[in-house]
């Protein structure tokens, strides 16, 4: 009974510093990013730095306001989404079929391990040279470069994720005559991969962010494009609207995935 | 009697570095159409391989084994693993529905049927939770329904309520008993409880040794409906206790 009567209150005051510990975490972090705007505003302020080579953050909402305002925001932004959209429908689509296909089938794996092993070590941007040649500087290109990138990270994970099924899930399907390959497949294998095929899913998505910047870089119509036009112009403003831009929405993009991944995995302990 | 399954000369061995075991030799079995049968062994002597030939999990090394059934059911027969197996991603009454799939029915109607094999199991309570909410009582019993949710003609059951508080399982057994009388199913049984295979049973087979034979075969002739006690089935017990050479080790502990 004393020892009931002892824990409860302590429980009580527990919570109430775990509660109380919160507040500050957040204003810690509100207060260290407003140090670091003001010492980004400053530094060029007295003369450290050349605010031509670094804007001050005061100078940041204009810039994006007039960009905004004559549209090219708001078309370089549609524009990578475009591309980024395709490509990372297009190599997450094949990545999932050949990973998936070679997780079940044997055949399919040891068919493709060669082929897989000479092309897979190739980096993404190592195919810059061929999609200029073949599609030429335009968005073609750019969804072939995304492509191969997603391609791979989600052909691996979905690869792995369906050969590490459980057999004793497969002999679920087994005992209730479920035993065609799609049978299988629909009922079992890819359920029971998606957690696996997800993770690889997220991890595409940042890669292919990176990949539409650089293939945008090279001159293909875009955020990358445009950020590249406006340092050519020393707009450095812009330069930094476009960075802000970038990381606002790939930040947007990636909580907007983990809420649907943890939407379709609800079923997780 | 028709016998709706014929085992015959049953062996099965498993390769494993280089090494066969043998795990079951040379078994005979014939059970007969709506029988009611209760498989009992010690541990490891191949109670759960044999249910997994009978269902065709498992390939067996020399033997044949015959089933005759009568429905045209796509699978005519149900397991009840020894571990529950629910699929992690499937609410409690997709997981019973499972084995409607593919079979003609609608949606609702799976829906219902799923529901009504749960209330057998009295879970309709919980059909919308996912097994990770479930106790491991409850999610025997879950398995159970969805085997039972199949109509099969022959219900394979590997040690079903082992895992249950003594309650709950009477009224399984007798649910269970129930369902058979009233529907003519085959049902194998297998479990380490003697009492319970005695109980449920009209047949008890033991199986021992290792590789696993057939050291017993007995009729369970008590009346139903029955009760508990196993006084009258007092020699039945003592002969299973004798063939599963676990009269010593019983005596042992009543010292
Ligand atoms: N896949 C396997 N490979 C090799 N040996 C196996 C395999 N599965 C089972 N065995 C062996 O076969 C024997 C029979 O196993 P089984 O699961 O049928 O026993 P059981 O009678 O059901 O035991 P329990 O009452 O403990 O469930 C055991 O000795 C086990 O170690
Ligand atoms: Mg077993």
């Amino acid at each position: 009974m004393t020892d009931l009567i002892a824990s409860a209150p302590a429980r009580a005051t527990g919570s109430g510093a775990a509660s109380g510990a919160k507040l500050p975490a957040a204003g810690l972090a509100a207060a260290g990013l407003l140090v670091f705007l003001v010492a980004w505003e400053v530094v060029p302020r007295l003369g450290l730095f050349n605010p031509l080579m670094l804007p001050g953050p005061s100078a940041i909402p204009a810039a994006f306001w007039s960009e905004l305002k004559s549209g090219a925001w708001g078309s370089a932004v549609g524009s990578s989404l475009g591309h980024y959209t395709i490509g990372l429908a297009l190599g997450a689509l094949l990545g999932v079929v050949f990973g998936v296909a070679t997780g079940m089938s044997r055949l399919a794996e040891e068919a493709t391990a060669w082929i897989v092993r000479v092309l897979r070590p190739i980096p993404g941007l190592a195919w810059v040279p061929f999609a200029i040649i073949w599609f030429g500087v335009n968005r073609t290109a750019a969804v072939f470069i995304i492509a191969i990138g997603v391609f791979w990270i989600v052909f691996f994970a979905a690869h792995g994720a369906v050969r590490s099924v459980e057999r004793d899930l497969i002999e679920v399907a087994d005992a209730f005559g479920f035993r065609r390959w799609h049978e299988r497949l629909l009922k079992i294998l890819l359920p029971a991969a998606l957690p696996g095929i997800l993770v690889g899913l997220r991890t595409a998505l940042g890669q292919a962010w990176m990949a539409v910047v650089a293939a945008e870089i090279f001159g293909v119509p875009g955020l990358g494009q445009r950020m590249m036009q406006a340092s050519s112009l020393l707009a450095t403003e812009l330069v930094v609207v476009y960075m802000l831009t970038m990381a606002a929405l790939y930040g947007l993009l990636d909580s907007a995935f983990v809420a649907l991944q943890n939407w379709l995995l609800r079923w997780k302990a | 009697m028709e016998s709706v399954i014929d085992i015959r000369g049953l062996s099965l061995a498993f390769e494993r570095d280089g090494h066969r075991t043998l795990v079951l030799d040379s078994l005979d079995l014939s059970i007969a159409r709506g029988a009611f049968i209760g498989i009992v062994g010690a541990s490891g002597v191949g109670k759960s391989t044999l249910l997994r030939v009978l269902i065709g999990l498992a390939k067996a090394s020399a033997g044949e084994v015959t089933l005759s059934m009568h429905s045209g059911k796509r699978q005519p027969l149900a397991l009840v693993f020894q571990d529950a197996r629910l699929l992690p991603w499937r609410r409690v009454v997709d997981n019973v529905s499972f084995g409607l799939e593919g079979g003609g029915l609608s949606r609702a109607e799976r829906r219902a049927k799923a529901l009504d094999a749960l209330g057998i199991v009295g879970l309709v309570d919980l059909a919308d939770r996912w097994p990770h909410q479930l106790s491991g009582g409850q999610r025997q019993r879950v398995a159970l329904a969805r085997a039972l949710a199949v109509e099969p003609e022959v219900l394979l059951m590997d040690e079903p309520f082992s895992a249950l508080d003594a309650i709950t399982r009477e009224g399984l057994q007798d649910e269970l008993v129930r369902i058979w009388r009233l529907t003519g199913k085959t049902i194998l049984f297998v479990t380490h409880d003697i009492e319970e295979a005695i109980y449920l049973a009209d047949r008890v087979v033991v199986l021992a040794g290792a590789p696993g034979r057939l050291a017993a075969d007995h009729r369970i002739d008590t009346p139903r409906p029955r009760t508990r006690s196993t006084e009258a089935s007092a020699d039945v017990v003592a002969s299973v206790r004798r063939h599963l050479g676990a009269e010593k080790l019983i005596d042992g502990a009543a010292i």
